[in-house]
């Protein structure tokens, strides 16, 4: 790649951080480059502080760098906080320069345990504890200062348009740091005040004072700072070779469309960081445009609380409708118990569980893949269902459809894992596709025969009535049986309210027809057909779903853009590492292993479970040993304290991974870190367990 | 087919205690539906979890017995997914007024078209007879160690604080009555609540049939003095009967300060009817102007290939860079 650097933008909560961030990244985006860009911020509304973190490329990426190439400053907070991250040697830091005078004492949002850190840095370097002192510092290392008078902007603002409050109208600083930030990367001004426009559209009178203050701006660069050290700055490499139908999307924008294309017409939920996002948005584009039909709507309810939000999907699928609930760790706590209800009477929800550090409330807007086992497990008794992961945010649209599928086709609750990092990913992608979402309902009574059954085939359909899914208009069966034994243990499925299909059901053990049994032989008969849908899962659900290899070992493997892989044989006799991941850890771990075959030339390979319950064994194993090789060096890589795909493999598959790559610290894992430690493991020098700490 | 009472009733072996008042709530339950017309297959009971929660399997219509305290939350998912569904929630006192509380408030304030009986016996009787959120203060039931030492919560007047928008109480021994009431119950457009006094003879000794007669008041006379009216008896006029605020206060304050009544004589009836206060749906069709003909229940969500009829081309234009 000639082009891949990371911009930087911090500033305090409700600064416009964000939408900061937003115009950036639409303009590299729009010039044709790839984006990946993280939001960090804290348990809080306003003041705090909070960055962004953008990386810049012209080639597809999937994860967020360490360090930066261009940190943007309008605010102390955001020097003292990152100003080490700004790489020596082209790296550049343009901010505010009014700022410089500020001391760390000034700044009341520095948290004592990071002040102590800071001060001990800037001590040592014999700097001083201020604004300049800290720039001084990374000045000394190679980093290019780029100080612009941002009041000063404001003033000819102000004059410029007759209007003296706007002299002092610092929400604009924002718009302002980006427009340099833009123009010492060497982009264009009109694209630049297009996108300024297009994310205020809503408000006009906002985006002209924002196109003008960008146009001022623009110019202001040459103004303050010296031409020599602008030339010398790091610039994007352009045009970006953008492929035709890419979209810009954030995080839980995946699942939230994922879930209208699969034809999820009820979403329940309460609020929560980082899920709220998702039922927002829905709720936002509630009304639904239907191809050849009347337009649709997805009823979207804020509940009282998570336990009425499960129970209400659960009551909204008995009708028939495709129905989920979004929610994080606390959230899914509390859905506990209705969890196991959904099991026991075979409903096929959809929850949607986008993880955060906990326990309890943790760390309630940063990032964890410390759920795992918790929902592998959760609920009291047992009773089948099914966990499923996704790794980034492109994948997550197409996995919410067949999540829907595949609850339906087996008759089980479903939890669709995402998590904090994939939430507040603002990426480029291919535009996703609806035409590849099928909908397959599985033995749902009253569907048309083309929207359902993929099972319906092999199936035996119910015992006696002569009834299977899928054959359209159903026949009065006074004999309906909701939870009729079948050959493959799934009974056909009755909606409430259709004629003459009446059934009952209790959180009770149950006969077939839904009434409350303690019968020893029923109860062993009903356990056993719930039960069995595990191997059904792992029989019937397509091997590629279940988990794939994202980086195969081979030397001939289709790699992004060259074959550069005879740099496998500069690994000689060592052993080969096979990396295996889950969920978002997936993104960063895949550029990691990319850079340690071409960079380093060390063969290893990337495989990523999707499917976590129930567990693939097979074709984990298939997988694993697809190399050949008995000496692989297996490398567990998630965001967690104790491993947790890594106890799901000890536990199913009785494999013990040679070394752990965790990371804990709430913050998302980045490629750098992740590669440094495959190199550690690659030579010989690392822990059983390497725990990864970058990021602010 | 006209509907008889007798299809109402399944052949599922009913396991209450003899003389429980639950089955006078399930036959006035059946002889509602079937005096309405109700069609089986349009009508749903929930229920919770207790004596009261096996209602469900006794009702021959669609049937979902869920949790503990849980009842009013998946009933309104069903409601609100499917609204031609006529749909009663069912459940203790300790269900609804104890554990489920918060659903009860929360339910208040939506004021979905449905129904939510409480059967109202003042213990947990599926636990074996401790106090349940209304039996009073100082109180001791049979199976209670001491008295009880929290004070009750008043069913009708919560209903009416959370914004119910039909509230009334019944006796498990009038059935005649209670059929009345939870026919109006049902055909009230918006939340209806019923408060069932239902004597539980195994756990509750204190509120028994005979005390509700009134027979521990017959003084040197033989007369018998019923501690249970009829407000259909008195003056009482429940309903808002326009759209004013001062016109509803009256009778909010009206159905509160009736629902302290208490002891000697205890009211019955409809405590407080409001249809102009509109129901949920009315507030997503402001929304969702088809909500009612293409409810999410109705609606096509797959093309006959298979494949999703979800058009998001506008959604992803728009994201397009
Ligand atoms: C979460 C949970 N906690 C406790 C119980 C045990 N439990 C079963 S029934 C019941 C109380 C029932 O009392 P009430 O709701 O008044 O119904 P009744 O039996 O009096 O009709 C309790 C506490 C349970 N089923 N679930
Ligand atoms: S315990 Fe009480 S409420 Fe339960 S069935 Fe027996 S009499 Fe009825
Ligand atoms: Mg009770």
């Amino acid at each position: 790649m000639e082009t891949d650097l990371t911009w930087m933008m911090g500033g305090p909560q409700g600064s416009g951080v964000e939408s900061g961030a937003n115009i950036f990244s639409q303009v590299c985006a729009e010039a044709g480059y790839h984006i990946f860009g993280k939001r960090e911020f804290y348990s809080n509304i306003k003041g705090e502080h909070s960055y962004f973190a953008v990386r810049v490329t012209d080639g597809v990426t999937h994860s967020s760098t360490s360090g930066a190439d261009l940190l943007a400053a309008f605010d102390a907070e955001t020097v003292f906080r990152h100003y080490d991250d700004v790489h020596g040697g082209g790296g550049g830091i343009i901010y505010n320069s009014e700022i410089e005078r500020i001391g760390t004492e000034r700044v009341h949002t520095l948290d004592g345990p990071f002040v102590e850190r800071l001060h001990r840095r800037l001590d040592e370097s014999g700097a001083e504890r201020t604004v300049a002192g800290a720039l001084q510092c990374a000045r000394s290392r190679g980093v290019s200062l780029y100080p612009v008078p941002f009041k000063e902007i404001l003033a000819r603002l102000a004059e410029r348009t007759g209007d003296p409050k706007l002299g002092g109208f610092v929400r604009l600083y924002n718009t302002i740091a980006v427009t340099l930030s833009l123009r010492l990367l060497g982009m264009p001004a009109a694209p630049l005040r297009n996108s300024v426009a297009k994310i205020f559209a809503k408000k006009p009178a906002v985006s002209d004072i924002n196109v003008q203050a960008a146009t001022l701006a623009y110019d202001a660069l040459d103004t303050y700072a010296d031409a020599a050290s602008t030339q010398a700055a790091r610039r994007l490499r352009g045009p970006g070779q953008r492929e035709p139908h890419t979209i810009l999307v954030q995080g839980y924008q995946g699942t939230a469309l994922g879930k209208m294309a699969a034809g999820c017409r009820f979403q329940a939920y309460y609020p929560i960081t980082p899920a709220s996002d998702e039922s927002v948005y829905m709720e936002t584009h509630e009304i639904i445009d239907v191809i050849d039909d009347r337009p649709g709507s997805t009823a979207v309810i804020q509940t009282e609380d998570e336990i009425c939000a499960i129970g209400m999907t659960i009551g909204s699928v008995l009708t028939g409708t495709r129905s989920a609930t979004c929610t994080s760790g606390p959230g899914f706590s509390l859905m506990n118990e209705s969890l196991g209800w959904a099991g026991i009477n075979e409903v096929p929800i959809v929850i949607t569980d986008y993880q955060r550090s906990g326990p309890a409330t943790g760390l309630p807007t940063r990032h964890g893949q410390d759920d795992l086992l918790s929902v592998v497990f959760a609920g009291h008794g047992e009773f089948p269902r099914i966990v499923y992961a996704s790794g980034s945010v492109e994948e997550s649209f197409y996995d919410t459809g067949r999540c829907f599928n595949y609850a339906e086709e087996f008759q089980v609750p479903l939890i669709h894992m995402m998590d904090k990092f994939l939430a507040n990913t603002v990426q480029t992608c291919r535009r996703f596709d609806p035409q590849r979402v099928e909908i397959r309902r599985g033995r749902l009574l009253g569907e048309a025969a083309a929207v359902s059954d993929r099972t319906a085939g092999e199936a035996a359909g119910a015992a006696g009535d002569g009834h299977d899914g899928g054959s359209g208009e159903e026949e009065a069966s006074p004999a309906y049986h909701r939870f009729a034994f079948t050959e493959d243990g799934i009974s056909p499925r009755a909606k409430l309210g259709m004629d003459d299909f009446i059934f009952w059901n209790t959180g009770d053990e149950s006969d077939e027809t839904g009434h409350i049994t303690e019968d020893p032989i029923l109860r062993t008969r009903m356990m056993e057909k719930r039960m069995s849908r595990l191997d059904l899962i792992l029989d019937r659900m397509p091997a590629g779903e279940q988990a794939l290899e994202v980086i195969s070992g081979q030397a001939h493997d289709h790699d992004d853009d060259d074959d550069d892989d005879e740099g496998d044989d500069r690994t000689g006799g060592a052993r080969p590492i096979t990396a295996i991941t889950w969920g978002s850890a997936t993104g960063p771990a895949r550029d990691a292993v990319e850079m340690l075959r071409r960079q380093d030339g060390i063969r290893a390979r990337l495989i990523q479970v999707k499917l976590l319950h129930p567990f693939p064994t097979r074709r984990v194993a298939e997988l694993l040993q697809s190399d050949g090789r008995e000496d692989r060096i297996v490398v567990d890589i998630e965001s967690n304290y104790s491993g947790q795909l890594g106890t799901l493999l000890a536990q199913n598959m009785g494999l013990r991974v040679d070394h752990y790559i965790l990371k804990y610290s709430g913050r998302g894992m980045t490629c750098t870190e992740i590669h440094d430690t495959l190199k550690k493991i690659a030579d010989g020098t690392a822990e059983k367990r390497e725990v990864l700490m970058y990021g602010a | 087919m006209a509907l008889r009472l007798a299809d109402y009733k399944t052949d599922v072996h009913n396991d209450w205690c003899p003389g429980c008042g639950d089955f006078g709530i399930v036959n006035a339950i059946q002889m509602a539906l079937a005096e309405m017309g109700v069609r089986r297959d349009k009508a749903a009971i929930f229920s919770g979890i207790g004596c009261s929660g096996k209602t469900s399997h006794y009702i021959n219509t669609y049937g979902v017995h869920t949790l503990h305290g849980r009842v009013l939350t998946f009933a309104q998912g069903a409601k609100l997914a499917n609204p031609e569904m006529t749909i009663l929630a069912v459940g203790g006192d300790g269900d609804g007024l104890g554990i489920g509380a918060g659903h009860f408030v929360a339910a208040g304030r939506r004021n979905i078209d449905m129904t939510y009986v409480i059967f109202d016996n003042g213990v947990y009787g599926l636990t074996k007879g401790q106090a349940s959120p209304t039996l009073k203060l100082g109180e001791k039931t049979k199976s209670l160690p001491s008295p009880n030492t929290n004070h009750s919560v008043n069913p009708i007047g919560l209903a009416v604080a959370s914004g119910f928008t039909f509230v009334a109480r019944g006796y498990s021994y009038d059935v005649r009555h209670l059929k009345y009431l939870l026919t109006q119950a049902v055909r009230h457009r918006g939340l209806s609540f019923l408060d069932v006094l239902q004597p539980c003879p195994t756990y509750n000794d204190i509120n028994t049939r005979d005390w509700y007669a009134g027979k521990d008041l017959m003084k040197e006379s033989l007369e018998r003095h019923n501690r249970i009216y009829r407000l259909e008896d008195t003056k009482y006029d429940p309903t808002v009967n326009y759209d004013d605020q001062a016109e509803n206060n009256r009778h909010l304050s009206q159905a509160l300060t009736k629902s302290l009544e208490w002891g000697e004589r205890i009211p019955t009836g409809v405590f407080y009817s409001n249809e102009l206060t509109g129901p949920y749906s009315d507030r997503i069709r402001d929304k969702i102007p088809n909500y009612t003909e293409n409810p999410p229940a109705r609606q096509s969500i797959a093309r006959a290939d298979g494949t999703s009829n979800t058009n998001l081309e506008e959604i992803l234009d728009s994201l397009e860079v």
